[in-house]
């Protein structure tokens, strides 16, 4: 059980409080509820280009991270297609710092020309180190444009192309802050060795004064049902076969999310799961096989992906794939193996709320997606699932029709 | 009227009083030393045995890394999937990883699950048979993972580089070929785990909420087995480093960036320069407000990221930078390394920065006391390197002391390009 308090400023800034007198440390995290899905197809990969922009100086603050680190602090930040979030840690008695520097950005960037231009090939390294001087780095480019036809999950956090980073221009820089880096449109929380009432008031002495800004209000379109098998063959210089196959799925609120969740366990988690003890250990028609999704907010994609063993023929290892789904979706899960999987579950939730970093940005997620109190049943939601669910929901998604299946073969 | 041109005041880390929580110690019937600490808020549990079974006790390559690797691959009771299906119900995490000089095995449970997990631990370490076709199984995704790692040049480049400066025959600096999976028989594995596990030595560190009976727990199973009997062998290697300083290869002809690597011999831990060493590392290019960090990515856009970081590894080390650049860049981005190097070794770090770098240091040491994973990790280091919290004191005292002449000197001594090898890797 996490506990927290809970206020919001006049701006709209929302504040959680989680108090945790065990460390000697503080953390404040700020999360600004947009990511890549709210970019324009033509600009994409510029939330991420932007978060770095946070970092290139605010309208009062020259340099970020200095007096930070003097501070006795570290930070970090990173951005999805969902969101954007900015976290640091530092000794508790410095807390303050934190939200000088938290708020000055907030209150406006400098809009620095340099920065931008050096962030720009900062980027477009890391494009090229992790997508495209890496083989097989295009795998989720070609998956999410085969699976999206509009929902803009179509792109990578990354962005579409090097070209948009590349032509990304300080107007569009200005744009971007004041229509989504506004109090109404963030959330703080602030976890550790704190106490809610000092915090109120340095909530309200700092970040209290910045306008309020619009609440940008989301809507996009939402991907229709898909109807028809969508398939896509690629050669590349790669040394091994390759299979990546999706279905959509739920949405993270949705029954259906928690369902797919235990079922990518079922088949994919671990060495004694379905899929790598029946194709990898004895069918070995794949070197390596993983299940998995992406926790996405909107509708994601249920993932199959693995390499295939040298000499197996992509149609066979394909066919035994589909005879695992089939036997999900024909034959109820046995209790031990469900009980297995919420287990597991139950682990990986302990294990996450060790750290108060981990913690305070649960809180700030699950606040993002409606009430942070969210958090402490999340693992009823799993123990309510049973194998009729699981069996209904195979049933639901595996569908071929609602599949992409991706064949990356060797050159 | 709030001033926010002006940092709030803070407390300097300077002025903190750092202690490191005590970790307690015991031993086992048969000696195997046990260090425990007991902290922390959830209900989870970490264990480690550590056994003195690294590549260093191997006589050909890979077979300390294969037989650590398939431990959990059967024993003469159960097949390896009953293995990780009798972990993976009870929502724990079995990892091992071999190093040069240990091999480990780790456990990450609730603690509540704990007693139905410590005897099959114990089984692995007793009773493991290495079954010949998941030998072969492993050989064939092994070297298909090695196919695919072998495309890409942070992975050429981290491999060379190590040969380039302690040898191909030295434990760090040798790596793996296809031929060497091929090679690779069951026997010798048997061979190997009867000497270094079953027979070997062990160290176990447990860290979380720690159950009440788990001293006893422990005791029962692992504190009669026939370990920490025979002496381990005394083996010494020398280092061969490459007489050719500078290397460049071209993995892949339409690469668009080149994996840079920059090493140079360093002493180890016990050595008088190594923890001061440790503050002049961080202001070159040892955390992102670093010299190397605020001129080639934060300056000039050459890179997403560069490091400086001295190895961790027992014996005599090496002291690294490590980046991924623009193939055009590759060289401007050496040489600006190099103009680093000699700032530092031609002015004195100012006050401002190196106050700022103590801070820095001082406040992630007190953020890495936090947690009782993260306290643990630390006293492992201590105790398998042979030092004590003594060492932990030391090095605060030293960051809070050094000044800029000294590691003016440091740098002198040791930031020389022409001691440097250099590798890029496109």
């Amino acid at each position: 059980m996490i506990e927290y308090n809970r206020f919001t400023l006049d701006n709209g800034l929302t504040v959680l409080v989680h108090e945790d007198t065990a460390t000697p440390m503080a953390v404040v995290n700020v999360l600004y509820d947009v990511g890549a899905r709210d970019e324009h197809p033509e600009k994409t990969g510029f939330a991420h280009l932007f978060e770095h922009l946070m970092f290139g100086g605010s309208i009062n603050i020259a340099d970020y991270d200095e007096p930070l680190q003097r501070a006795g602090g570290d930070n970090n930040a990173y951005t999805t297609n969902d969101l954007t979030n900015y976290y640091c840690q530092l000794p508790a008695q410095n807390i303050e710092t934190a939200f000088w520097l938290e708020s000055d950005r907030m209150l406006s960037l400098a809009f620095s020309e340099k920065s931008l231009s050096v962030q720009r090939k900062v980027v477009c390294e890391e494009f090229r180190e992790h997508y495209i001087n890496k083989p097989y780095g295009d795998v989720w480019k070609q998956m999410r444009h085969l699976a999206y036809t509009v929902h803009p999950y179509q792109w990578m956090t990354i962005g579409k192309e090097l070209s948009h980073v590349e032509n990304a221009h300080i107007d569009d820089v200005k744009h971007f802050f004041f229509k989504h880096y506004r109090p109404v449109n963030a959330i703080l929380v602030v976890a550790g060795n704190v106490k809610t009432e000092d915090i109120k008031q340095l909530a309200q002495k700092w970040f209290g004064p910045i306008p309020m800004g619009d609440k940008y209000i989301r809507c996009l379109p939402q991907e229709p049902v898909q109807n028809q098998a969508r398939r896509l063959t690629i050669e590349a210089e790669v040394p091994l076969d390759a299979f990546v196959k999706t279905w959509h799925m739920d949405a993270r609120l949705n029954k259906g999310y928690y369902t797919a969740d235990l079922i990518t366990e079922i088949l994919g988690g671990g060495a004694s799961s379905r899929l790598y003890q029946s194709l990898v250990k004895e069918q070995k028609l794949f070197s390596n096989l993983d299940c998995y999704h992406f926790g996405s907010l909107d509708a994601g994609l249920l993932t199959i992906e693995g390499k295939l063993v040298k000499g197996v023929d992509i149609n066979k290892a394909e066919q035994a794939i589909s005879e695992q789904i089939a036997q999900i979706q024909e034959q109820p899960v046995a209790i031990a193996e469900l009980t297995k999987v919420k287990n597991k579950t139950e682990s990986v939730i302990a294990f996450e709320d060790m750290s108060i970093m981990s913690r305070a940005s649960s809180l700030a997620m699950y606040e993002l997606m409606g009430d942070a109190s969210l958090m402490n049943t999340e693992l009823e939601k799993y123990q309510e699932i049973n194998p009729q669910d699981i069996v209904d929901y195979s049933k639901q998604i595996f569908r071929e029709s609602n599949s992409n299946t991706l064949h990356y073969l060797a050159k | 009227m709030l001033n926010r041109k002006i940092q709030p005041t803070i407390t300097d880390a300077v002025s903190f009083d750092l202690k490191l929580r005590t970790c307690e110690q015991y031993q086992l019937d048969n000696t195997i030393p046990v260090y425990s600490m007991n902290a922390g808020t959830q209900d989870v549990l970490m264990i480690e045995w550590v056994f003195k079974a690294g590549n260093w006790f191997e006589q050909k390559n890979i077979v300390a890394g294969t037989t650590n690797f398939l431990l959990k691959n059967g024993t003469s009771t159960k097949t390896a999937y009953q293995i990780n299906d009798h972990f993976e119900f009870y929502g724990a995490y079995l990892n091992r990883t071999c190093y040069n000089e240990t091999a480990s095995i780790t456990l990450h449970c609730l603690s509540k699950h704990i007693n139905e997990l410590l005897p099959v631990v114990a089984e692995l370490i007793t009773d493991s048979i290495f079954p010949e076709e998941e030998l072969t199984t492993y050989q064939q995704n092994q070297k298909q993972k090695l196919s695919v790692n072998l495309k890409k040049c942070d992975f050429i480049a981290n491999r060379l580089i190590d040969e380039y400066v302690y040898g191909f025959h030295h434990p760090y600096g040798k790596y793996t070929s296809t031929l060497d999976y091929d090679q690779l028989n069951r026997n010798e594995l048997i061979k190997f785990f009867k000497r270094f596990y079953a027979e070997g030595h062990c160290t176990i560190f447990t860290a979380g909420k720690i159950p009440p009976d788990l001293q006893s727990q422990l005791n029962k199973y692992f504190g009669a087995l026939p370990l920490q009997q025979r002496a381990i062998p005394n083996i010494q290697y020398n280092l061969q480093s490459s007489e050719e300083k500078k290397h460049q290869i071209i993995n892949d002809a339409n690469g668009v960036q080149g994996a840079i690597r920059i090493a140079r011999p360093f002493p180890n831990k016990h050595h008088p320069d190594y923890q001061k060493t440790q503050i002049l590392n961080n202001v070159f290019g040892g955390f992102f407000g670093s010299r190397l960090m605020s001129n080639i990515r934060e300056d000039k856009g050459y890179t997403y990221g560069i490091h400086s970081y001295i190895q961790n590894h027992m014996g005599e080390t090496a002291w690294m930078i490590s980046t991924e650049a623009g193939r055009d860049v590759c060289e401007a981005t050496i040489s600006e390394v190099y103009k680093e190097m000699e700032i530092l070794r031609n002015e004195p770090i100012d006050e401002d920065e190196l106050s700022l770098v103590k801070n820095y240091m001082l406040g992630t040491v007190l953020g890495d006391l936090d947690g009782p994973f993260q306290l643990i990790a630390r006293w492992k280091n201590y105790v398998l390197n042979n030092l004590d919290e003594q060492y932990f004191y030391n090095s605060v005292q030293l960051i809070k002391s050094t000044g800029a002449e000294e590691l003016n000197e440091l740098a002198k001594k040791y930031l020389n390009p022409e001691e440097f090898y250099e590798l890029t890797v496109i």
